[in-house]
């Protein structure tokens, strides 16, 4: 006869089937109850209705190769389009030849970039300030030329996902740090900082984008001496920094907000400066709080370039709405949007990405 | 850093002198009439019941809160709205807070050794040396790469004691340090504040503990609605209170 022995346990028995795996996992969640059930058929019978056609549409029936508007013969998607623009969707109307100085700029950025990403580089501060001052420069020199032998093209014939590229990356890159300045300026003591600062955010994120572009394109030559002219990128990139810099300082203000007196109080008693006490204890934490809602606004400036088509510079979404009115190419909208979409959704989902590996890796050393 | 030159013509003055201190909230008048003289390597524990006033005296010493009438004079420089001088004292003042206010981004050492490398300028591998001394001497020096929340408050507290002594302060503020920790930590940090004592730093403690109080001060001072109602030595402070206030404090405060 068996006895069984109080310190030795007999081996667990896996979980019955129905309460772990897959079938346990369709039970709980699509046919837990009777309205469960009904939600469940009715979303399986709208995917039906709604996914087969768009497969059939996008890729079973569609074109891919060829080279003019008669190689979409089989009444699905005609991708011969993109594929027959692509070159000028990325690189608008820059010269063919000069191409490679857009690459190359590219190129350089992100291999400038990899050290960033990189787990034992400990300079990573020090090498993104450097980036911000000296890239903008090396990148003014490449995509505009007009020295070092590179001959010039002029800004207007900057277009695409390239154009798209520069004024979302000078965006979010100049608008991070005046959005910091405004919003300690806002919390400032100084009363006139103070004034100027909730004057200028409160002001700029009263009114649309669309308005402040309008006002950089046509307005701004008004005021301006005769015989003065900026740049009409120039004058957007400004425009979208400073509108987009508004709501990075409320942004950044909320985090602020979040630190408690006592890391200032602490800051100022060990005899630290109001910038030291800024730029060592406050902000590496209010921003941490903040990255979410940072991104966030990164995501909505990248996006928001788009508007640009108004003041004439077409952007990835304008040379793409351009092509469509092209004769040999009508009827083709929904490709192009799909496409345009495409790109623009890769670039934000990778921001977003990227931001959440970036909250999880300064949360995991502190945490408790 | 204070010139040679000032900081012996006051050798033989107290280290902190408050002469007529008032202060006030909008039209709450928190401090009245202060007067303190605080020699070097004089322990002063601060008592009172809360909102006498007690803390705001000495958040005032080191310009977390301003006075509005009076003079504070810390280690012969007077406290003004000059910003150089609220930094230069603020350089010989050490703080220590009742919720700890260590800096949760950093690590013990780098709480330590930030206020030595950016305000002193000490070189890293100095200011590193010097926080261990003073981790060893608050008995952790094995956390010293942990991140603050993941100590004990009792830890929190001494390693918060650490951090300003490594500005190697003449002075030590103590805001009520053991009234966020739980009963069983209190005895480590009155520990490490008893030892200090005994080294011979100038102290001033605003804490309920008054068993802290009766072994190491020279001069208890007690405090009501924002006035000094008694000052003296604890013997005679205990022993003999001569206001009605402080004898209702004490029998309150001593029935447990």
């Amino acid at each position: 006869m068996a006895t069984i022995d109080a310190g030795q346990r007999s081996p667990d028995l896996a979980p019955p089937i129905t309460q772990v795996g897959p079938i346990a996992w369709v039970r709980q969640n699509l046919v837990s109850s009777p309205l469960n059930t009904g939600l469940t058929l009715l979303c399986l019978y709208l995917l039906y209705l709604i996914v087969p056609p768009l497969v059939r549409w996008a890729i079973l029936d569609a074109d891919f190769a060829g080279t003019s508007r008669a190689d979409c013969t089989s009444g699905g998607a005609c991708w011969v389009f993109i594929q027959a623009r692509i070159w000028q969707f990325i690189y608008g109307f820059y010269p063919p030849e000069e191409r490679w100085r857009v690459n190359l700029g590219f190129l350089l950025l992100i291999l400038a970039m990899v050290p960033l990403f990189l787990r034992g580089f400990s300079h990573k501060i020090g090498l993104a300030v450097g980036l911000v001052v000296i890239y903008p420069i090396i990148a003014f020199i490449l995509f505009y030329g007009g020295m070092l032998g590179l001959p010039e093209v002029e800004t207007a014939r900057w277009g695409g996902l390239f154009l798209t590229l520069v004024i979302a990356g000078v965006g979010i890159v100049a608008s991070l740090p005046i959005g910091i300045v405004l919003a300690l300026g806002r919390r400032s003591t100084m009363p006139v900082i103070r004034l100027v600062c909730t004057g200028f955010i409160e002001i700029v994120r009263g009114v649309p984008l669309i308005t402040v572009l309008f006002m950089a394109s046509v307005m701004l030559p008004l005021f301006l001496p005769a015989g003065m002219n900026f740049d009409k990128l120039l004058r957007a990139l400004i425009g979208v920094a400073l509108f987009s810099a508004a709501y990075m300082a409320e942004v950044v203000r909320g985090g602020l907000q979040a630190i408690p007196k006592g890391q200032y109080e602490a800051a100022h008693a060990l005899g630290l400066s109001y910038w030291k006490t800024m730029g060592l204890i406050i902000l590496p934490q209010a921003l941490k709080i903040v990255i979410p809602g940072i991104v966030n606004s990164m995501i909505s400036l990248f996006k928001d370039t788009s508007l640009v088509l108004i003041i004439g510079l077409y952007d990835l979404l304008g040379i793409v709405q351009a092509a469509t009115t092209n004769a040999e190419w009508l009827g083709l909208a929904p490709e192009a949007y799909v496409f345009a979409a495409f790109c623009f959704w890769i670039f934000c989902f990778a921001m977003s990405r990227y931001s959440l590996h970036v909250e999880r890796k300064l949360d995991r050393g502190h945490r408790r | 850093m204070t010139e040679p030159a000032a900081r012996a013509a006051t050798a033989d003055q107290p280290m902190i002198v408050l002469r007529g201190v008032h202060k006030w909230y909008g039209q709450f008048h928190v401090l009245k009439d202060i007067n303190l003289d605080v020699q070097k390597g004089q322990r002063i524990v601060v008592c009172g019941p809360s909102g006498s006033g007690k803390s705001t005296m000495i958040r005032c010493i080191n310009r977390l809160e301003e006075h509005q009438r009076g003079h504070i004079v810390v280690n012969g420089i007077e406290l003004t709205s000059d910003v150089r001088n609220v930094d230069a004292i603020r350089r010989e003042v050490g703080m220590v807070f009742q919720h700890f206010n260590l800096f949760p981004h950093l690590t013990i050492l780098e709480n330590l050794t930030l206020a030595p490398t950016w305000v002193r300028k000490m070189p890293k591998a100095e200011a590193e040396d010097v926080a261990m001394t003073y981790l060893k001497r608050v008995g952790i020096p094995e956390q010293a790469h942990k991140y603050p929340l993941q100590l004990s408050g009792g830890q929190q507290q001494r390693v918060a004691i650490a951090r300003a002594l490594c500005m190697k302060p003449e002075i030590m503020l103590f805001d009520e340090p053991t009234s966020a920790l739980d009963p069983e930590m209190i005895k480590e940090v009155l520990d490490v504040m008893t030892e200090l004592a005994r080294q011979g730093m100038t102290m001033i403690c605003v804490t309920h503990e008054m068993g802290f109080a009766k072994q190491v001060a020279d001069l208890v001072v007690f405090m009501d609605r924002g006035e000094v109602v008694e000052s003296n030595p604890p013997q005679e402070f205990f022993t003999n209170p001569q206001s009605e206030r402080t004898k209702l404090f004490l029998s309150q405060i001593l029935k447990h």
